[in-house]
This record gives C-alpha cells, sequence and structure tokens, in this order.
C-alpha cells in the first residue's frame, strides 16, 4: 500500500484532469443540444441522458477492451496508467456534464436567443452570453462531473488495475483494504476521500452561490 | 461434524466432488468452513472444528505440537507455477529452480506482478524472494492488491511474470500469458488432514473422515479431479507414497 497523501494526490489529478477535459467537452455539447433546431437531435438527447445512468463498470469494460495490448488501442500502451484511467473517467463524466448543462440552457427564457440575436450578437457572443446566464447550473454540472469521476471505482479498477505506486487511487484502495478485513484503514481512505470531496465542493459552491447572489441583484 | 478447510479446495470444486462419496458411506453429515489455513487452525484449536484440511506445514506442526490434534496425515499437494509472457525475455523456462527462475526476472529487468494481497500465495513469493537473495521493489516490481484472477489478467496485459496457484491459472480465461516454470520442491504446496482432539469434537466421523480422505479409492477421484475440464489434474494425491 502506498503513503495515503500519494494515492490522494494520484485521486486528485485523475479526476480533475478528466473533469476539466469533459468539461470542454460536455458543455459545448450540452450547448448544442439545448439550442439546436435539427430532428436528430432529440435522439442525441437520449442517448445523453441514458450516458447520465451508464454504469461505471460498464465504461471500465468498453474502456479496458480497446487499450488492452490485444486490443484497436492496443499500440497506445495506455491500460493500466493514469492516462487510460483518465479517458473513463472523462467518458463518465462528459455525458453528466452534457447533460446538466442542456438542461440549464433550456431553463433560460424560451425567448432570451432570439433577443440576444435581435441585439445583434453574433453566435459566439450569443453562446457565451447564456453561458453567464446559466453560470449556477454550470457549476452545478463541474461539482457532479467531478464528484462521479472521483467516487467511481469500476472503471478505475478495470482500466488502473490498482497498481500500487502507480494507478492505486482512493477508492481502489478502499476495496483492497475491504478484502483483506482492514476496515479500520478502510474506514481512514473513506474519510479522507469524503473530505476531499467536500473541500472541492464547498469551494465551488461557494462559488456558485456567489454567482446566484449576483445574478438576483 | 464440521470440516474447516481453505478456500482453495472450496472455489476448486473439490470438495463438492468428494464430500458425497464420504457422507453415503460413514453416516457422517459434513459441513465445511473454507477459511484461511490459519483460521482453520484457530477454529480447530477452540474445539469448534472436528476435522481439518489445510496447507500451511508449519503451522499445523505448532499445531499437533500444542497438543490440538490426534492425527495429521499428508492428503494431496497442488502446486505454483510461475506465468509470464509467451517470449520469456528472462529465460526462465530453463531454470534450475525457482529460485534462479526469480533472480533471472530480476536481473533481467523483467517486470513481475505480485498480488500484495497478504495471502498465501504473497507469502510463497515473499518467501521465494528471500530464498533468491533479492528484495523486491521499484517500478518492474508490479503490486496489484489483488486477487490472482486479477492479477494474472494484468500481468498478461503488462508482459509480467508472476507467481499463480496452477488451479487458478487453469481456472482464468483469455489470458495473454504461458506457464514457464513448473516443479522443484520450493513451489509444492502440501494439504495435511488433521483429526482434532477435545472433549466436545466428533471424534468418529473426524477419524472416519481422517481415513477415508486418504484411501486409495478417494485418492484416485482426487487425482483425476479437474482433468475432464482442464485436461490435467488440479491436485496430486499423496497419501498413497
Amino acid at each position: 500500500m502506498d503513503p495515503i497523501h500519494e494515492v490522494l494526490g494520484r485521486s486528485a489529478f485523475v479526476s480533475f484532469t478528466a473533469t476539466a477535459i469533459a468539461l470542454c467537452v460536455g458543455v459545448p455539447l450540452g450547448t448544442w443540444l439545448a439550442l439546436g433546431r435539427r430532428r436528430g437531435l432529440r435522439l442525441l438527447a437520449i442517448f445523453l441522458n441514458t450516458g447520465m445512468a451508464i454504469p461505471t463498470v460498464v465504461v471500465g469494460l468498453v474502456v479496458a477492451l480497446l487499450l488492452w495490448r490485444s486490443g484497436p488501442l492496443g499500440d497506445l500502451g495506455l491500460i493500466y496508467t493514469l492516462r487510460g484511467m483518465i479517458i473513463a473517467q472523462i467518458l463518465i463524466a462528459a455525458p453528466l456534464i452534457a447533460g446538466i448543462t442542456m438542461a440549464g440552457l433550456q431553463a433560460l427564457p424560451p425567448e432570451l436567443p432570439d433577443q440576444l440575436r435581435g441585439l445583434g450578437a453574433n453566435r459566439r457572443q450569443l453562446v457565451i452570453r447564456l453561458w453567464l446566464e446559466a453560470r449556477v447550473p454550470l457549476l452545478a454540472a463541474a461539482m457532479a462531473g467531478f464528484g462521479h469521476a472521483i467516487s467511481e471505482v469500476g472503471a478505475a479498477t478495470i482500466v488502473g488495475g490498482n497498481i500500487h505506486g502507480q494507478t492505486q487511487v482512493m477508492t481502489t484502495s478502499i476495496v483492497e483494504n475491504v478484502g483483506r478485513g482492514d476496515f479500520n484503514e478502510a474506514l481512514a481512505y473513506a474519510g479522507v476521500l469524503l473530505a476531499l470531496a467536500f473541500v472541492i465542493n464547498a469551494l465551488l459552491t461557494s462559488v456558485q452561490q456567489r454567482a446566484a447572489a449576483w445574478a438576483r441583484s | 461434524m464440521l470440516l474447516a478447510t481453505t478456500t482453495s479446495t472450496r472455489d476448486s470444486g473439490l470438495l463438492d466432488d468428494l464430500l458425497p462419496g464420504f457422507e453415503g458411506t460413514s453416516g457422517c453429515s459434513v459441513k465445511t468452513l473454507a477459511v484461511g489455513s490459519g483460521e482453520a487452525m484457530e477454529i480447530g484449536a477452540r474445539g469448534d472444528a472436528d476435522a481439518l484440511l489445510v496447507h500451511s506445514p508449519a503451522a499445523e506442526e505448532e499445531f499437533m505440537a500444542a497438543g490440538h490434534g490426534s492425527s495429521r496425515k499428508l492428503v494431496m499437494h497442488n502446486d505454483f507455477v510461475l506465468v509470464g509472457p509467451a517470449a520469456d525475455p528472462a529465460r526462465i523456462e530453463n531454470a534450475e529452480d525457482a529460485r534462479e527462475a526469480l533472480a533471472r526476472v530480476a536481473s533481467a529487468g523483467a517486470r513481475f506482478a505480485s498480488r500484495a494481497d497478504e495471502s498465501g500465495t504473497h507469502a510463497k513469493e515473499l518467501e521465494l524472494w528471500e530464498a533468491a537473495g533479492i528484495e523486491p521493489g521499484g517500478s518492474w516490481y508490479i503490486e496489484t492488491g489483488q486477487g490472482m484472477g486479477e492479477t494474472l489478467t494484468i500481468a498478461g496485459q503488462k508482459q509480467a511474470y508472476t507467481l499463480s496457484d496452477r488451479g487458478t491459472f487453469l481456472a482464468t480465461e483469455s489470458l495473454d500469458g504461458e506457464l514457464l516454470f513448473e516443479g522443484g520442491r520450493d513451489l509444492l504446496n502440501p494439504y495435511h488432514v488433521i483429526a482434532v482432539r477435545g472433549d466436545q469434537v466428533n471424534g468418529a466421523c473426524a477419524r472416519a473422515f481422517s481415513s477415508w480422505i486418504t484411501a486409495p479409492a478417494t485418492q484416485r477421484r482426487i487425482g483425476r479431479f479437474g482433468v475432464a475440464d482442464y485436461g490435467e489434474p488440479l491436485f496430486f494425491a499423496d497419501a498413497e507414497r
């Protein structure tokens, strides 16, 4: 077993990176689905909402099969690496972020996009304005994505392999400790993981509430 | 009668295969408790089990010396094997013994996957490293903290060597690794049957079980077990020798 701070740092690094990339993918995707008028988009939205509920072990299994040495992406050598885990967590967090983004933008007054266009906003200005209006749900999307990524264990085990000193993260440590009957250690890891989640969410919540208060004033 | 034994005898299906025969002929009904060897002996020492089928020779000898058992007989063994990438970069295939094989892995700078979970197999692996005079550690030494099946899979994907019991190696599917080294005294894993001594112990059934499992007919059945599924036996009968 690795020292707890190393495992914690690894967990935070993997999930932060994955959430950041998932935001870059998920927010534009959710925006496109919320604003688009094309026919196929509703079907895509259903897929997206399914993705929000997909079990993380299923994501892990699929990513592992792709990354395995015998798999189509095996040459990249990403199985049992932190980068492989980040890929899996992006796929876990992105649908959640896109789904909440879509819902947040759709909850804005429906006439808002047309009004902004009427005021002469181009496409880019329009989207940025809408994101600012929807900043409270967008922050919620980031929190949900990060929370989902850092708390999942299925994909981390299958894609990461819980290799000590390399890919062991908080959740897989907890499972390992339970497996060897060391419940005290498992509880200690659980406590630290919860504390990390608390700190991150406290930060994001304070930003979110400040943004909400600013919106009301 | 309560039989305390290790998970390997139950998980392999051996006991399910054997016990109905004993119950039919002896009139003793058997309940099995599958735990680690250490815990099985603790249960026996308390007199809560009537017979033990375990594989931890040093602890067994202590158990007998403390007067907890009335008899101890060799039943069978299974063995550990060294598994690794088909190309065998460390050339362990023609090593003299397991120690030399491990020493070759270390000196070739090849990867080795360890269960690192304080299991019996992990203890065996550490014993072999110590015998080889090597303290494993560093980036070539992959500690998975998981079970045998998972560790075999990870070793296959990482092109690493690993130590596995033969049964799990045979039973794990879609493995990317081959059996490269087997045999030698230090890879043996002997199982003994112990009839527990104690006031509330069902001594008659325990003695009957001990002589039944070492009898020629049962021994032949042990030697055949697994051949149909895996093409080779999982356990080797030893009582006749």
